[in-house]
Formats: structure tokens, C-alpha cells, sequence
């Protein structure tokens, strides 16, 4: 079996004309949490869309597997899906569902369980985020961390093989993040699934994640174990990781001479 | 000239986008085709569309029909009594309500009510990456959100415009007969003498069928096509009504000019 269940090679793509990626190569391996870093608007999630076959990259391809996935039909495509599971930035609850119905919603649509043993998997999953108490909720009534965790489930509900998460940290409470930075990590390890992690957050993900991509240019800037990069002395990396305001990524967005613009 | 050249070009791009939007509209129209056995298989997601796109639309429908047949009644008997054929109030107003607006104004409240439900609520489904998610489950949004839609819609449709020329006939009724005084009898006698069951009925069932199936596509297209922004789906929604309503007056020219003439 191959150690990297995914990996992006020579991938290019583009919005319009302008590549938002040139030529990226990353590999992620099995049973390990990855994460991708860098900063908004670099094409982090673009680069899960990618993986889920949402879009099609310019040249270049994503395996999964072995298989490329912009190549597979509607089938094919279908049967990548099943094995992943996806955790939306703000969760992407079915608001007209229940919490309950929610997570019931992929076995609903992907299996013929009775209901009895969808009962059982469904508060089992619930059990696992720390909302089984919660499962006759509405989605408007759960909290930001609350939602996440639901969708967390859900993204599970159907043991996937890879586990993608996109920004599971952004607007959490202390809290709420500890919760969900355990929950990424030991979900991992007990389905034996993969895990990339999009983020930007950098104390969290250095704690937990086992390799990281820095995204920067179009390209990956960086790459390695916590450990490597934390004593990386790319100015980028350094830049990111000690949140200093200016650096390779300028604090100002590119623009003509102050001086003109106020008509000195 | 420049000015001249600029309009030509606003022109020309703006047929293009209309075209491209007409054909992504057919797109998804064949998909919706290809995906809708899928749907079938559990009806109940249409059962409950139906309920949201045709029974909640009922009341306004009734309302509206009954006080549309008292105004036929009102308006159909001052003209008539004038000529003196005040018992063919019964026959103008079940013709003008079968054959025009039963499907017409049932269209466009069609449109008002259900079309912009259906185009906000897919929208901010879209604007809550509700449907990537669905995507990424391996679901076809098109199988599980959008089908269902599209049959309530053309199921609903053909029901609310008989249940609103039926209403209509009843408002007429009740003010040519009850409150003016034209015979009972007659204004049913000359209607079932002169309303044909293929040449009228059926003729006015086809057009609410076609005006069914352009609202419900158009709110669907335009709800899948919002950009995913407050303003976007606001848009979206207004889009759904304009281009549904004039769409419903135009198809209705070409049909009534094909049945009747």
C-alpha cells in the first residue's frame, strides 16, 4: 500500500487568468493529521476543493488513492466522496434538519441501515463531540462550537478514510478550540483515518499536527514537521509563525506613493 | 462613433450573457431530468415541497381568485346588460377564468410567493456552502434539493390554477347571482352550454403546466446561480419575479395564439 493516500502533483490552477497555484507538489500521508498554513486568500481551501473534486485543476493533478480525481466520472467521483468526510468553516449544517438528522443524513443517503441501528450510530457519533445531549436540537440554536462539532460528526458519520477540515478554529472560543483540537487529533488516530487540517492558527496546529505545508506566492513556501519549522529560518516561516506585522508579507496592500495619493 | 460602438457592445455582451443563461438554464433542466429518478425513489421529499410550493400557497389563491371572479361578475354584467344578454355573465367569466386568468394571475402569484421561496432559500443554501457540503458527502444537490422542486412546482402548479378558476367562478357567482340577481340557472346552463371541455379546459390546464414548469425552472436556475452574498440572493430573488412574470405574459401570448386563434 502506498504511504501517501493523497498527492498533488505539479498542480496548477486559476480563478481566471491569474494562477492562484503554480506548480504545487505536497503529499499527504496516511493515518497522519497535515495541515496547510498561510495567510487569507492564498488558496487554502481552494486546495481541499481540489482534493473533493469541486474543481479541476488548470494542469497538474490530485490522486487519491492512486486515482486522479478530476478524471473520475460521476461514479468514480461518488466513490472518492464516500471515503471523505469534510468539516465546513461554519459548519454547513441542513438548516430544515435536526442535530440528530444531520449526522443521520449521510447513512440516510449512502446506506440501507434500519433505523434502530442508525439511532445507535448517530448518538455514538453525537457521544464522540460531546453532544448526545443536544441531538433534538435545531441548528439555530446551537452555538458557533456547538455547530462545528455537529458538522464534525457528521463529517464522520460514515468512518471516511480522509478527514478534510477547513478553518475548524476560526471564531472559537479558548474553549471551544481546545475541544475541537482534541477532537481532530483523536478522531484521527481512532478511525486510523487522514487528516489536513486548512488553518491559520498557529499555537493550535503546532500542537497537534504531524506535518505542515506553509502556502505563500502561488507556491509552498514551506514544508516539515512542528519541530522543523519552528526552527526554520525562512523569513516567511518566521514572519507567520511570531505574527510579525510586516515582513516578506508586507502590512501594506500594494499601491502608488503615499505621498501622490494624498497630493503632496 | 465611439459611443455608437460602446452601445453595440453592451448589446452584443448582454444577448451573449442572456443566451449563455438560457442555455445553462436548459443544462440544468436536463439534469434535473437525469437526476430526477433518483428523487422519485423517495417521494416524500417532493410530498413536502408540495406542501411548502402548493398548499401554503392556497390561501392567497383562494383570496385572490374569489375577489378576481367578483370583479369578472361585476365588470361582465354592466357590459352585458347593455346588450341584453345579462345570463352570459356565467360563460364570460368561466371562459375569462379557464382559459386566461386562472393560469396567468395563478402564474404570477406562483412566482411572487413560491418562486422567491424557492430562489432565497437555494440561494442561502449556496451562501452556507450547504451545498458543497452536500456535494462532499457525495449527494447531487441536484437529485436531493433541486428535483424535488422542480416536480412540487410542476404538480402544484396545474392543481392552484383549477382550485383558482374554480374560486373565481364561485366569486362571480356570488355577486352576479346572489347579489345582483342574474338567474341561477342560466349562468349555469349557458356555461356548461358554451365552456368546451378540450378547447377551453384543457387548453387552460396545458398553459398552467407550461407556466409551471417556466416558474419553477427560473427560480431554481436563479437560486443556484446567486452569488453567494446578501446582495447576491436579494438580487437573485427580485431576478426570479421579473423574468418569471414577463416570461408568464409571453408564453401566454404564443400559447393563446396557437389554442384560440
Amino acid at each position: 500500500m502506498d504511504e501517501n493516500l493523497i498527492s498533488i502533483n505539479n498542480l496548477s490552477f486559476g480563478y481566471g487568468k491569474e494562477l492562484l497555484h503554480k506548480d504545487i507538489n505536497m503529499q499527504f500521508n496516511r493515518g497522519k493529521v497535515s495541515a496547510i498554513m498561510g495567510g487569507s486568500g492564498c488558496g487554502k481551501t481552494t486546495i481541499l476543493r481540489l482534493i473533493g473534486g469541486q474543481l479541476k485543476p488548470n494542469s497538474g493533478n490530485v490522486t487519491v488513492d492512486g486515482k486522479v480525481v478530476h478524471e473520475q466520472g460521476r461514479e468514480g467521483l461518488r466513490n472518492i466522496r464516500r471515503k471523505m468526510g469534510m468539516l465546513f468553516q461554519h459548519g454547513a449544517l441542513f438548516t430544515d434538519l435536526s442535530v440528530y438528522e444531520n449526522v443521520a443524513f449521510p447513512m440516510r443517503e449512502h446506506t440501507d441501515l434500519p433505523e434502530n441501528v442508525i439511532k445507535d450510530l448517530v448518538l455514538l457519533k453525537l457521544n464522540a463531540v460531546g453532544l448526545r445531549g443536544a441531538h433534538k436540537k435545531m441548528p439555530a440554536e446551537l452555538s458557533g462550537g456547538m455547530a462545528r462539532r455537529v458538522a464534525l460528526a457528521r463529517a464522520i458519520s460514515l468512518d471516511p478514510d480522509i478527514i478534510m477540515y477547513d478553518e475548524p478554529f476560526a471564531g472559537l472560543d479558548p474553549i471551544s478550540m481546545a475541544v475541537i483540537c482534541d477532537l481532530i487529533r483523536s478522531l484521527n488516530d481512532a478511525l486510523g483515518a487522514t487528516s489536513i487540517i486548512v488553518t491559520h492558527d498557529v499555537a493550535e496546529t503546532f500542537s497537534f499536527a504531524d506535518y505542515i505545508y506553509f502556502l505563500a506566492d502561488g507556491g509552498v513556501a514551506a514544508e516539515g514537521s512542528p519541530k522543523q519549522l519552528l526552527a526554520s529560518k525562512l523569513p516567511f516561516v518566521k514572519q507567520f509563525i511570531h505574527s510579525e506585522k510586516d515582513g516578506p508579507v508586507p502590512f501594506h496592500a500594494e499601491a502608488p506613493s503615499y505621498q501622490s495619493d494624498l497630493s503632496l | 462613433m465611439n459611443n455608437i460602438l460602446n452601445i453595440l457592445e453592451k448589446l452584443g455582451a448582454s444577448a451573449r450573457s442572456s443566451l449563455s443563461g438560457l442555455g445553462s438554464c436548459a443544462r440544468l433542466f436536463l439534469l434535473t431530468m437525469i437526476y430526477s429518478s433518483d428523487s422519485f425513489k423517495r417521494f416524500n421529499l417532493t410530498i413536502k415541497e408540495i406542501y411548502f410550493t402548493g398548499v401554503l400557497s392556497l390561501v392567497i389563491i383562494i383570496v385572490s381568485a374569489f375577489f378576481v371572479g367578483m370583479v369578472l361578475g361585476l365588470q361582465g354584467y354592466y357590459t352585458l346588460e347593455k346588450y341584453g344578454s345579462s345570463e352570459a355573465i356565467g360563460v364570460l367569466v368561466a371562459l375569462a377564468l379557464v382559459r386566461e386568468l386562472g393560469p396567468v394571475v395563478t402564474a404570477l402569484l406562483f412566482a411572487g410567493r413560491a418562486g422567491t421561496a424557492i430562489t432565497a432559500e437555494i440561494g442561502l443554501m449556496k451562501t452556507t456552502e450547504q451545498l458543497s457540503a452536500m456535494e462532499m458527502m457525495a449527494v447531487s444537490p441536484i437529485a436531493r434539493i433541486v428535483a424535488p422542486r422542480f416536480w412540487a412546482g410542476m404538480i402544484s402548479m396545474p392543481i392552484l390554477a383549477t382550485i383558482f378558476s374554480m374560486v373565481g367562478i364561485l366569486g362571480g357567482y356570488f355577486i352576479a347571482v346572489l347579489i345582483i340577481g342574474v338567474d341561477d340557472g342560466a349562468f349555469w346552463s349557458q356555461m356548461q352550454a358554451n365552456v368546451d371541455f378540450h378547447n377551453d379546459i384543457v387548453d387552460g390546464a396545458i398553459k398552467s403546466i407550461v407556466f409551471g414548469f417556466a416558474c419553477t425552472l427560473i427560480a431554481l436556475y436563479q437560486g443556484l446561480v446567486a452569488p453567494p452574498t446578501a446582495e447576491g440572493v436579494s438580487r437573485a430573488t427580485t431576478k426570479t419575479v421579473v423574468i418569471s412574470s414577463l416570461s408568464v405574459l409571453g408564453l401566454d401570448f404564443v400559447l393563446t395564439s396557437f389554442m384560440f386563434v
